[in-house]
């Protein structure tokens, strides 16, 4: 029984088992362990280079891992196409990367690559939840960092999943882009009882944030806990 | 001058050889001065384009008293030469060279067997290696430029790319656009070549005609016909080898694979 079953309650949404990857004989993440469960914010901390990030590429298989597996919903995540499983664990990362055009373009692109039509109610309801009513036509070039951080969140949820990875989702933003967006994803977890896996450096962030938190180093998993428990308060 | 030093065809051929590479050398050293190093570079290329276009010039010799069919032979040489030289445009990218020789051989090999069949070019070896080589090597060119493009456009935008996979998009979806220019950039060249024929240089292919005693007209029409076919192969060596390259940037589990430290 791992760490997580015996701290935490609910249905397991994402479970890693020995999961891990080398890359050219050196290992970036080994033998981890963990349970997400549904409607929670799991942090990942660690210095940088501890192989955070490289957790979080495992688990919507962006890279692949070497051992172990990942099971979303108790099965096992290499039973589903890659497309199907990356619109089920979705992704913002720490730079928005948005597609050049509009922002009503950037939120449809989910949904298009399988052939579904984002109604225009539907991109301008997404934009308000993510606290930018009436950004549709808007050209991404004209949009502030925290802007854009938004719009990728946006983009995201358009393709509704199930789990929602974050790789230091603030880090690039000021201090006030990044209260704004630190508190719309803690409501977007709250409302809509969405299932967050954070990657941050930020220990304060995850404090504020984070129902659980995992620290890593070197690749591995050394603490899993409750955010006081595992950073101190 | 020269003349006058060197007796016979093959002595003179030699010396004209060594004041070129002697030009070129310069002109590399003046390059050093603005610190662009292409010393070691120059000189490799240099030996080895000698080393290797006498070895042609003997092996033409000895073809030329052969059977018509033995050209096939030295094409077919020619294109895999070329898939391997060209593959290392797309350093990094599995099965590079597989794709390149296949693109070649199907872009110069489709067009040169048309046009075979069709009477433009000769049978006779004479006419049929010199003309095919041509189209080899431009669709070589054509390709080294066309994967290294890719490559570089594909290193550039990785992150753009990865965020279009984590959405669900498909790994041809994802780098379609960087497929579209890299094709683009690679027939720069070979479109440019034809709209300045006869206005800024005349190839050699014509000035050997005019040289042979060939009818000016005829030269430079025939000349015409032999850049638009470098055109239509490298054009079609693009095409192939891009899309089949943008396969081999991703892993079967949908992943990039093209890496730059990888």
């Amino acid at each position: 029984m791992s760490i997580a079953q015996q701290t935490a309650t609910g249905a397991v949404a994402l479970r890693t088992e020995h999961l891990g990857r080398r890359v050219a004989d050196v290992s970036v993440v080994t033998d981890i362990s963990l349970d997400v469960y549904h409607g929670e914010m799991l942090g990942i901390v660690g210095a940088s280079g501890s192989g955070k990030s490289s957790l979080l590429r495992l688990l919507n298989r962006l890279d692949e891992p070497t051992s172990g597996t990942v099971f979303l919903d108790g099965q096992d995540y290499r039973q589903f196409s890659p497309r199907e499983l990356r619109r089920r664990v979705g992704m913002v990362t720490q730079r928005p990367f948005l597609f050049p055009g509009k922002v009503a373009g950037n939120v449809r692109f989910g949904p298009s690559q399988r052939g579904e039509v984002l109604a225009d109610e539907d991109i301008a309801r997404l934009l308000e939840r993510v606290g930018l009513p009436g950004f549709t036509a808007r050209e991404v070039t004209n949009l502030s960092g925290g802007e854009q951080q938004r719009v990728s969140l946006a983009r995201a949820l358009a393709n509704r999943p199930e789990i929602l990875l974050l790789d230091e989702p603030t880090s690039a933003l000021d201090e006030q882009a990044k209260m704004g967006v630190e508190q719309l994803i803690c409501s977007l977890v709250k409302d809509t009882s969405l299932t967050c896996v954070m990657v941050t450096h930020d220990r304060d962030q995850a404090r504020r944030m984070c129902d659980r938190v995992a620290l890593m180093e070197a690749g591995r998993l050394i603490q899993y806990g409750k955010p006081a428990e595992v950073l101190g308060a | 001058m020269l003349k006058s030093l060197f007796h016979t065809q093959l002595t003179l051929g030699f010396a004209q050889a060594g004041i070129a590479s002697v030009l070129a050398l310069a002109v590399v050293l003046l390059a050093r001065r603005r610190n662009i190093h292409l010393e070691s570079d120059a000189a490799i290329a240099l030996l080895r384009g000698i080393v290797q276009i006498v070895a042609v010039g003997s092996i033409l010799a000895l073809l030329l008293k052969s059977p018509r069919w033995t050209s096939v032979f030295l094409l077919t040489g020619m294109v895999l030469a070329a898939g391997s030289i060209s593959a290392r445009r797309a350093k990094n990218i599995p099965g590079a060279r597989k794709v390149s020789t296949y693109s070649i051989a199907a872009g110069a090999g489709l067009v040169t067997a048309i046009m075979t069949w069709a009477g433009v070019i000769d049978t006779a070896i004479t006419s049929l290696i010199p003309v095919g080589s041509m189209i080899i090597a431009n669709a070589m060119n054509t390709n080294g430029l066309a994967l290294n493009r890719f490559r570089s456009e594909v290193l550039a935008h990785a992150g753009e790319i990865e965020t279009a996979l984590a959405l669900g998009a498909a790994p041809e979806h994802t780098v379609a656009s960087y497929a579209e220019s890299s094709i683009h950039a690679s027939l720069i060249p070979a479109i440019d070549n034809l709209r300045s024929l006869g206005i800024v240089w005349i190839p050699g292919l014509m000035t050997g005609m005019l040289l042979s005693g060939a009818d000016p007209l005829y030269a430079a029409i025939y000349q015409f016909v032999v850049i638009a076919m470098i055109l239509a192969s490298s054009g079609l060596t693009s095409l192939l080898s891009t899309m089949m390259i943008r396969n081999h940037a991703f892993s079967p589990a949908e992943q990039l694979v093209l890496k730059s430290s990888g």
